[in-house]
């Protein structure tokens, strides 16, 4: 019985885990136009494993931003993996060293494809395969990506400066979805615009998650207000 | 000071992982905390767009210049649904070929 739904997860896993694990090639070019070298771009995919937060350090960094300033950023966007291991824990239900040992696979893409599932062991299914796979694929490209990287010369020159602006945006692209997110994504944008032209580099990317706080408390509060609540 | 950087986030966003996978759930239970969690990864990701694209390469000004035109082509991409890939390489490639002209 379990044979042919458990076969549809780890297709559709593998699926997303191949598209996905390839991003490394992007990243690894990233890094190393960032001013990281091939070591500490390897160590980021090896270690942090969690791409927008791998993507932000770099880019703060190579815009001229401290190292303090990229691993805060790094970190913000690494809070929402915590989100979803709150909402996967009880499906998942592991504990002692598998849960630290599939922590560090609690990404994006794993946990769509193990959120949805009907019980635990295709949950399991589909989060393994996807995380397992995406580190695996996802170490090997960053190291391919950064060593051609380097090899290429001139970051600015092959244009890598725009592919960081354009992996952020496409990472952005899907989060989009209300009127909500498109405000405060709007909202942010134009704050770290005027940030850039008062503050220090790095410091404007950490202003505009001052607007997530700000937009999310304003509109909870109005949105709780039952005659206001509008059905999803 | 880099790599300080690299293990000190790289343990951290471990850290936030396993805490999720290891926190009572009621902790983010509450609705505005939720919602700030949810905002926060697009608006760090709106502001790193604007850095990233408008922000000039020295000192603290706005600047509008090929990296402008490769996220215009990221737009029009992403629009019509392309590989991730695909828009960041695209881009770039965008950015490479106005330099050269």
């Amino acid at each position: 019985m379990e044979g042919p739904r458990r076969r549809t997860v780890v297709r559709d896993s593998l699926g997303v885990a191949i598209a996905t694990g390839t991003y490394g090639l992007g990243f690894g070019a990233v890094g190393v136009a960032s001013g990281l070298d091939v070591a500490q771009t390897c160590v980021l995919s090896l270690l942090m494993f969690t791409g927008a937060s791998q993507f932000a350090l770099a880019g703060v960094l190579g815009s001229g931003g401290t190292p303090v300033a990229g691993a805060l950023a790094a970190l913000l966007l690494g809070t929402r993996n915590t989100l979803y291991g709150l909402r996967l824990a009880p499906l998942l239900g592991y504990r002692g060293w598998r849960r630290a040992l599939a922590a560090h696979v609690l990404i994006d893409e794993s946990t769509a494809m193990a959120v949805t599932r009907p019980d635990r062991d295709l949950a399991r299914t589909g989060f393994l395969v996807t995380g397992g796979t995406i580190f695996v694929l996802w170490n090997l490209t960053t190291l391919v990506g950064a060593v051609a990287g380097e090899q290429l010369g001139d970051p600015r020159d092959l244009g890598l400066d725009a592919a960081v602006g354009a992996a952020f945006l496409a990472l952005l692209w899907p989060r989009l979805t209300t009127p909500l997110t498109r405000t405060a994504a709007l909202v942010a944008a134009l704050v770290a615009a005027g940030a850039v032209t008062t503050t220090p580099a790095g410091v404007p990317v950490l202003v505009a998650a001052g607007v997530a706080v700000l937009v999310g408390a304003l509109t909870a509060r109005s949105s709780t207000r039952p005659d206001e609540e509008v059905p999803a | 000071m880099i790599w300080w950087a690299v293990l000190g986030a790289g343990v951290g966003c471990y850290l936030l992982k396993l805490a999720g996978l290891s926190v009572p759930a009621r902790v983010l239970a509450h609705p505005v905390v939720a919602r700030i969690a949810d905002l926060i990864p697009v608006a760090l990701l709106a502001g790193l767009v604007t850095v990233q694209v408008f922000a000039a390469p020295h000192g603290r000004a706005l600047a509008l210049d090929a990296r402008a035109a490769a996220l215009a082509l990221a737009v029009l991409l992403l629009l019509a649904r392309a590989p991730f890939l695909v828009v960041v390489f695209g881009s770039a490639a965008c950015a490479a070929l106005l330099r050269l002209l």
